[in-house]
């Protein structure tokens, strides 16, 4: 799997091998069993309650704990996974070196590789079975619940991994249980627009290809845009066919074109939305130089575009192996 | 009156909301609140680290949104209540310069056990929906409550804070 974010494969065949590949993940043990540094302590509990502003006195005081029934103060329920961390000493660690090899690092990992490097927790569901008190010592387990197909969120495309952690006293007693889901996401889809909320191409229809049309979309892959030419008469033609409407020859080869042209039509497009666009979304018919047409997005701002504009080819990654031309306006080049 | 240990179960209501809380989103919070729960993730303190990781600066770890929800809850009932769940659903993430605004309701009750539904949210939308359940007390004071003659020398200071906020 290449680093580059260009090939991270958004739909299609490689998309469900990807899936399929970080499946093999889901019922492993995410991370070795962890125990935590050190017991359950009122200086710890201190830092968190100031932090949280929470002035609920079972947490501090002794005495208002018992008055309500407590044996002594408790921590606050959710502080669990704090007595859990790592701590510095290993998270730097981790981040200079590498973190430890797990099921969990090497699925992170698999994901970084492929584009996805942002992390952001999303769901965190947490039972607490009994409140802790100050002297528990306690150890956790992980196991990777899931990971999804997937997923276009307002931080980029991404997938989301969900692990159950329970954890354990001393006794072996469960004292709670979280599911905890992060999405490992790919920050890139959205920077592009500069808008958080820009629709991700991979979303797409993807067209429909076929013997005919193949070598055109094979060259839209290498962002080369190239027009079907009869071999016998020179007729260029678009969208492409068997034989040359003019003289009727099967024999045809490609031709390069510059990529420039003029607005022959338009449309402004607000409604139905479809997933994938950017709306309000324009779609021009372009007169290109050669003498073709060819329908595409307009990349610029649609209150811009006119019948006669001048544009010029750009093209966008739907993600996967898909890339098709698009046209922005040639009078606001510098 | 709701005592030394707060609401009871027979004083809370469905529909009951909770006062709003608004809490200004300060990147001192935010530090605080990743380092108070040991998260050193650099997108919690670090706000190159952050942008390099593709958000447009540090925000509010989710174990620090969890500890403010759980606040929230028991500002309300009192410090008789124990929280048995607390599920958390993240939005738009919690940026410094903005402010979290807390709101709550119940929304289920069965004998002492409630549920209260949590929303926060700051400039930039919905951050936060949660819903937390509490058991309640079933009497104001139980039988070990710890001799009056004691309580308002600790409470004060707590009592005092109260008014404040």
């Amino acid at each position: 799997m290449s680093a580059t974010t260009q090939q991270r494969p958004a739909a299609g065949p490689d998309a469900e091998e990807f899936l399929t590949q970080l499946r093999t993940f889901v019922g492993q043990q995410a991370t070795p069993v962890r125990y935590a540094q050190d017991a359950v302590n009122p200086a710890m509990i201190r830092h968190f309650v100031e932090a949280m502003g929470d002035e609920n006195p079972v947490y501090t005081d002794e005495t208002a704990a018992r008055s309500t029934g407590r044996s002594g103060i408790v921590a606050p329920p959710p502080m669990l996974s704090s007595w859990l961390m790592v701590g510095y000493k290993a998270h730097t660690a981790a981040a200079e070196h590498g973190a430890p090899d797990s099921p969990m690092t090497r699925l992170l990992n698999l994901l970084g590789d492929a584009g996805y490097v942002g992390v952001v927790a999303t769901n965190d569901e947490q039972e607490y079975v009994r409140e802790l008190r100050i002297g528990d010592r306690l150890k956790m387990t992980a196991v990777i619940e899931d990971v999804s197909p997937r997923k276009v969120t307002g931080l980029g495309a991404g997938h989301f991994i969900t692990t159950l952690r329970t954890y354990t006293d001393a006794d072996d007693q469960v004292v709670a249980r979280q599911r905890f889901r992060i999405l490992r996401f790919d920050p890139t889809v959205t920077k592009s627009s500069g808008q958080p909320a820009a629709a991700d191409p991979g979303l797409r229809h993807r067209p429909f290809v076929m013997r005919d049309n193949q070598f055109w979309f094979d060259a839209a892959r290498e962002r080369r845009l190239v027009i079907q030419t009869c071999s016998d008469c020179g007729q260029l033609r678009h969208p492409p066919g068997p034989s040359c409407p003019q003289c009727g020859s099967f024999a045809w080869h490609e031709t390069a074109a510059a990529g420039r042209g003029t607005v022959h039509s338009y449309v402004t497009s607000h409604h139905p939305k479809a997933p994938g666009y950017d709306y309000p979304l324009t779609v021009l018919l372009v007169d290109l130089e050669e003498g073709t047409r060819l329908v595409a997005d307009y990349s610029g701002d649609p209150e811009t575009v006119r019948v006669g504009l001048p544009v010029e080819v750009d093209w966008l990654d739907y993600g996967g192996d898909v890339t098709l031309p698009r046209f922005r306006n040639r009078e606001e080049q510098s | 009156m709701t005592g030394t240990t707060g609401r009871t179960a027979a004083a809370v209501s469905v529909g009951d909301a909770l006062p709003e809380l608004a809490i200004p989103l300060t990147r001192s919070l935010i530090v605080a609140g990743a380092l108070a729960t040991r998260d050193y993730e650099n997108v919690h303190h670090d706000p190159q680290g952050a942008i390099d990781r593709g958000t447009p600066d540090v925000y509010m770890s989710i174990n620090n949104t969890n500890g403010l929800v759980g606040r929230f809850v028991t500002d309300w009932t009192g410090p008789g209540a124990f929280i048995t769940k607390l599920s958390t659903r993240l939005g738009v993430p919690n940026f410094p310069g903005d402010t979290m605004t807390l709101a709550g309701e119940v929304v289920g009750k069965q004998d002492n056990l409630i549920e209260i539904s949590v929303r926060g949210t700051n400039g930039a939308g919905s951050h936060v929906v949660s819903q937390v359940s509490v058991r309640l007390p079933d009497t104001a004071a139980p039988d070990t409550a710890a001799p009056d003659t004691t309580a308002p020398d600790s409470a004060a200071p707590d009592n005092a804070a109260e008014a404040t906020r």
